[in-house]
């Protein structure tokens, strides 16, 4: 049981850890530190690297969580750890 | 109708909307209205949330702001977003699971320490009041619209009627009454933003209006902008970034952090019924969060737009900018700009004399631009607005009708009132239950816990109702502050207190310590000892945003960061926690058990 405790913390954190890699490539990657690069594609009159710092990364911050607490529910029944 | 009794009735009919549903819901069976494990689940939860959450630093500030700012405002909306992606993952189902109700109460349990517990009260009161210093500037910007009068006065009675809704208390606690605030609230800021969005673009969405081209031209609304905005000497809209990239990346990872470390946001989520409630529950409110965010864009583009089109013709007939005729005539200015001439908050100052306002980057550095201005005979910027009128003044730029001016003026006072509100209930209970009976005096009888709340409340609102008269910023900029308070000392004791069974209080505690020391030292050397006018001490530090050009705003990254080296360095010298601590995370680690919370509040 403890071996399984273990390797649920171990499943829970890794999801964790590509959830925060998107999270970061979106906000930081595309919005800030690529902005300039990005900014040469155009998205209808959205310059890119613009379109995620002042509308993208949010959408995509939404669909993040619920897409993570789904993979979390799969991997808690996995384990038997959810809740009754 | 007039615009002022139309003003009066919208807002008039909102309060009662609000006083009504409480009273109903008081009515009805309470248990049931109160969000601890009863039946409301997490999309209501999550729009009562977001309701809770948007203040009036994000309906009224943050897009005039933006506007200002431009590109760079962007960190607002990532960062005051992507918080909720942290919140999800790192915190809000463990502390569920852990099943309290107050950040100190985790903090004081985890770390087996009273003083841990009372650290943590300290920095939730610095980080609380000086949200509700931010939630004060906009109350007065509000009130002093809403009531035609200077921007001070506004304050006073901002400060009256706050304090009258916190005290009858039981209003914010309904989730319902928030439900209804979330209505009015995105109502009011999605309307006027549609009008807009289709008389310019033709475009209903804006969301997608602000990427589609101007009316009838073939010129895209962000570029007409950009050419706009150059030629008369200000930065580029859609590239203009924040002081820097380091400053614009710091300052994001700021309000994240804050975000995921301000005690009424982590409140919210230990009250869902279930851990997996929890992780749904952040993303719903996401959600109604978003729909104003996204908006919020939009909204500063087209009222950046909209204001230089109206003291400027040239905008819309793709004249000449510079030409004698295109600066309005003062004597012909839109009744807008009297009525926010009152409040102070918008003046107008013929510099040249010619009777026309001249509106412009006066400061540039654009050699082109400051010699087309002097050949012009133009003689310095004419026409000063705050940024925090934006929001409220758009649809009055834009010529909207009554009912939506009206209708915003109602949804900037519902945001700030139930923000500030909020934010003095968990400064209350902070005061009357984790300091006065938990630490001073364990015997005081219920109503003398009352009592030190209220007292508590009424200083806490003459406090920031002082420091709101002379603000260290904008709504934003200072409710920003709170945030890195919020990120440099109370994020990573959480986070540490779940995903190192191994920190101890001695980490803990010098981690919390220094976070908020170094952030505060930093802060209040650009905005003076405890935000007092005058008491700055700039040249100790070399100057203005000397740390490596990092704004004080966007320092709590840095406290945070501080905070993390710190604990870990005084952990590693110190003894580990004792092994029923190491338990107790591990339990708090698996969904299974979850039980109703317990504790008070």
């Amino acid at each position: 049981m403890d071996k399984s405790g273990e390797a649920y913390w171990k499943a829970t954190l890794g999801l964790l850890t590509k959830i925060l890699a998107i999270w970061f490539l979106v906000s930081f990657g595309a919005g800030i530190l690529f902005a300039d690069l990005l900014n040469n594609i155009h998205l209808g009159g959205y310059p890119l690297g613009f379109w995620f710092a002042h509308q993208g990364s949010m959408y995509i911050f939404v669909a993040l969580i619920f897409i993570y607490a789904k993979k979390m529910g799969e991997i808690d029944r996995k384990f038997d750890v959810h809740e009754e | 109708m007039e615009l002022q009794t139309t003003i009066y009735l919208v807002v008039g009919l909102s309060f009662a909307l609000y006083i009504g549903i409480a009273i109903w819901a008081r009515a009805g069976s309470t248990s049931e209205f109160y969000v601890a494990g009863g039946g409301v689940g997490p999309r209501v939860n999550g729009m009562a949330t977001a309701a809770d959450w948007m203040s009036a630093a994000s309906f009224i500030s943050m897009a005039g702001l933006i506007s200002n700012m431009g590109y760079g405002g962007g960190l607002f909306l990532m960062g005051w977003t992507g918080g909720y992606v942290l919140l999800a993952l790192l915190l809000a189902p463990y502390l569920r699971k852990f099943g309290k109700f107050t950040v100190p109460q985790f903090i004081g349990d985890r770390f087996y320490s009273q003083t841990a517990s009372t650290v943590a009260v300290v920095c939730l009161l610095v980080a609380s009041l000086t949200y509700i210093i931010g939630q004060m500037t906009g109350v007065g910007v509000a009130f002093s619209r809403f009531l035609g009068v200077s921007k001070d006065v506004g304050i006073y009675v901002g400060m009256a009627i706050v304090f009258f809704y916190a005290v009858l208390g039981g209003m914010k606690g309904i989730t319902y009454t928030q439900v209804a605030q979330y209505c009015v609230l995105i109502f009011a800021y999605t309307v006027p933003a549609i009008y807009i969005s289709m008389h310019l673009t033709g475009n209903p969405i804006p969301q997608l209006g602000l990427g589609s081209d101007m009316v009838g031209t073939d010129v895209s609304l962000l570029q007409k902008l950009d050419q706009v905005v150059v030629e008369l000497g200000f930065g580029q809209y859609t590239t203009t970034t924040a002081g820097s990239t380091l400053n614009m990346f710091v300052y994001t990872m700021s309000l994240m952090i804050g975000t995921a470390g301000l005690p009424h946001v982590i409140m919210r989520f230990f009250t869902v019924p279930t851990v997996a409630a929890a992780r749904s529950s952040a993303g719903w409110a996401l959600v109604f969060i978003a729909i104003l965010y996204t908006t919020a864009p939009a909204v500063a583009a087209m009222a950046k737009l909209n204001l230089i089109g109206t003291v400027n013709t040239a905008v819309a007939s793709n004249g000449d900018l510079y030409a004698a005729e295109s600066s309005l005539k003062a004597a012909d200015r839109p009744d807008w700009m009297k009525r926010w001439e009152v409040t102070g908050l918008l003046k107008f100052d013929d510099k040249n004399g010619d009777g026309r306002i001249q509106y412009y980057n006066d400061k540039t550095k654009d050699e082109a631009v400051k010699a087309k201005a002097e050949a012009a005979g133009w003689k310095g910027n004419e026409l000063s607005v705050n940024a925090d009128i934006i929001v409220l003044a758009n649809p009055e730029i834009a010529l909207l009708p009554n009912w939506v001016i009206a209708l915003v003026a109602a949804g900037g006072l519902a945001a700030a009132l139930s923000t500030a509100a909020g934010l003095l209930l968990a400064i209350s209970s902070a005061i009357s239950h984790d300091l006065v009976k938990g630490v001073f005096n364990p015997n005081i009888t219920e109503k003398g816990e009352l009592m030190a709340g209220r007292i508590a409340m009424s200083f806490s609102i003459l406090v920031a109702g002082y420091l709101g008269l002379n603000p260290p910023g904008f709504a934003a900029g200072t409710v920003a502050l709170a945030f890195g308070i919020a990120a440099s000392s109370l994020f990573p004791a959480i986070m540490m207190g779940i995903f190192s069974k191994k920190m101890n209080k001695e980490g803990a505690i010098a981690g919390m310590l220094f976070g908020l020391g170094i952030t505060l030292f930093y802060v209040f050397a650009h905005k003076g000892l405890f935000f007092i006018k005058g008491t700055d001490y700039l040249p100790l530090i070399g100057g203005a945003n000397s740390f490596f050009g990092i704004t004080p705003e966007a320092f709590g990254a840095v406290g945070a960061l501080g905070n993390f080296i710190v604990a870990f360095v005084v952990d590693k010298f110190t003894k580990e926690p004792p092994e029923h601590i190491q338990h107790l995370v591990e339990s708090v680690r698996t969904p299974r058990g979850a039980k109703a919370v317990d504790g008070r509040h």
